[in-house]
């Protein structure tokens, strides 16, 4: 039959990978910009269905009936979950997402293992079965890493970091007999039960490495265990002997990483440092201007509110976790409206770690059809804070702590922060008194030109602009 | 293939990520990082090339498993990434 020969021919099958490759650079590409973005997206996956499509073609590949229950199960609980989850929630599903591509990774690193020592064949050679346990390890990191991250940000679990005493010795010996037993096996020993207790070993120190992070710092969390994903994917292609998933794996262990770095760079702290844990740890010493002693904090009411913001001439919201747990991304986006039918200029200030990943501000704010120019970033829009009227805080807190500046025994000391301090007036909007993730003292409630309004930030929100209105 | 050529595979790779990605602004991090997620979904194919090559309940069931869990990574986030950028647009 020549046609199936022709197509099954391992040259076409390349071939169509490379045209895949390309897809996906293309599409990645495209993702620099948000007028291209969403086509960037479409063209990265219909790379993704060549690249299937060529890999069913290989003759080696059977089994259809199987394959067609996984793709149908895979399908019947990623479309819905994909489809029906909120803006808000969008953190947690990318944890999950990225959690299951990490299981994958280990299941077929597993797999692909057992399978040479049932063929009786012995170990594999050493630069398959290097890359087969280095995906193991990584994969089952990733997956139950994610799976911990999807747990906090849910709130399942306590947002709050979550340490052990001698937390980084488990670490270490986890890690350590993950190794060991590599080793033991690169060195000849043929066992499966070895390798279960690799991917156990890999699955504890996931957890491990997960829980003791506070809610902050999930953005990084989340991007590095992509990162992770995307490297085991990469040695599972070289085990398997196959070039889309090296390729495709490694173009996302090289993105994850440097989403990573950056994440790191705007909270001015090493990767190493937020992984040791602790940011936001409970025993927080307090520094030179946090004695203890209790401030007075000014409290405000929305009618308050409403008047400063009609006559300002310019306002700068800085958002935070608080709008998205309060879904008040379109009622904020109806108070900007009637305030520049006014004449009043509002823009948003974003703060790369705002919320629980980069962008998320930028995604909520998208999704209420706030125009992308009006959302400035950190450093386009500090140098305008003095010459701000009103800056409304709404459920953002940490990145907006002046401590980060001021107080060299902060915690959070060294952070660039958005300047709403130097603005006129400052509004916050805020559930109670309650301090942020971090679980940090914020000196900016007790400036004499900040007012609090406490509340639900939507129900707040929804108050003021009744109150403009009437004005 | 052997393992140099596929080393050298795994380099150039890596120099074309850092490349296309380092120039995303800080607007469009959420739907890169989910992009990237899903494309990172291919392990499905790893699952595609061994499940016609194992033998015995326990493997297939794995690696329907494995498949599942690919499919779940590539379906479910290329369709969260288009619902994201969906909101992106600017008002005229």
């Amino acid at each position: 039959m020549y046609t199936a020969s022709f197509l099954q021919d391992p040259d076409f099958i390349r071939a169509l990978y490379i045209v895949a490759f390309a897809f996906f650079i293309y599409g990645l590409h495209e993702l620099n910009h948000p007028r291209t973005a969403r086509r960037g997206n479409r063209i990265a996956a219909v790379g993704m269905a060549i690249a299937v499509a060529a890999t069913l073609l290989i003759e080696e590949v059977g089994n259809y009936g199987l394959i067609a229950v996984g793709v149908a199960i895979g399908t019947a609980v990623g479309v819905p979950a994909a489809r029906s989850v909120k803006m808000t929630a969008m953190p947690q599903m990318v944890a999950l997402f990225n959690g299951v591509g990490g299981g994958a990774v280990a299941l077929i690193s597993f797999v692909e293992y057992r399978r040479t020592l049932e063929l009786g064949l012995g170990n594999p050679e050493l630069d398959q079965l290097i890359p087969i346990l280095f995906a193991a390890i990584i994969g089952s990191v990733s997956f139950w890493g994610s799976n911990i991250a999807f747990g906090k940000l849910q709130e399942i679990l306590p947002g709050r970091p979550i340490q052990l005493p001698g937390q980084q010795f488990i670490n270490a010996g986890l890690l350590a007999v993950a190794i060991g037993c590599s080793i033991a096996i690169a060195a000849g020993t043929e066992s499966q039960g070895l390798f279960i207790v690799i991917l156990v070993a890999a699955a504890l120190l996931g957890n491990m490495f997960v829980l003791p992070i506070g809610g902050a710092d999930m953005p990084v969390v989340i991007s590095l265990l992509n990162a992770f994903t995307g490297l085991s994917a990469a040695a599972a292609g070289i085990a398997l002997d196959n070039v889309a998933l090296i390729v495709a794996g490694m173009l996302v262990g090289a993105s994850g990483s440097i989403l990573t770095q950056q994440m790191a760079d705007a909270m001015n702290r090493s990767i190493a440092n937020i992984f040791a844990g602790g940011f936001g740890g409970v025993s927080v010493a307090p520094g030179a201007g946090a004695d203890g002693e209790q401030k007075p904090v000014r409290s405000t009411d929305a009618a308050d509110v409403a008047i400063q913001l009609a006559y300002a001439s310019k306002v700068v919201v800085a958002p935070g976790y608080g709008m998205a747990v309060a879904q008040a991304q379109h009622t904020v986006r109806e108070l900007a409206d009637e305030l520049e039918k006014r004449g009043i200029r509002v823009d948003y200030a974003i703060h790369p770690v705002a919320g629980r990943m980069p962008g998320h501000m930028n995604v909520l704010l998208a999704e209420a059809d706030v125009p992308y120019d009006h959302l400035k970033e950190m450093d386009e829009i500090n140098p305008e804070f003095p010459q701000t009227d009103v800056a409304l805080v709404i459920g953002a807190n940490d990145v907006t702590n002046p401590a980060a500046r001021e107080n060299e025994g902060s915690p959070i000391y060294g952070m660039p922060i958005l300047d709403v301090d130097k603005a006129n007036q400052v509004i916050v909007l805020k559930r109670s008194m309650n301090t942020g993730f971090a679980g940090i003292d914020n000196p900016l409630f007790y400036n004499d030109n900040t007012a609090l309004l406490f509340g639900d930030a939507k129900e707040s929100v929804a108050a003021v602009l009744a109150e403009v209105k009437e004005l | 293939m052997d393992l140099l050529t596929e080393l050298t595979i795994l380099v150039l790779a890596a120099f074309v990520g850092f490349e296309v990605i380092s120039k995303v602004p800080n607007t469009l991090h959420t739907p890169l990082m989910s992009a990237t997620n899903a494309i990172h979904g291919i392990v499905l194919l790893g699952g595609l090339l061994l499940i016609g090559e194992v033998d015995g309940f326990l493997n297939k069931l794995l690696l329907v498993i494995a498949i599942a869990f690919g499919t779940i990574n590539i379906v479910g986030g290329f369709l969260v990434t288009d619902r994201m950028l969906e909101m992106f647009k600017r008002r005229d």
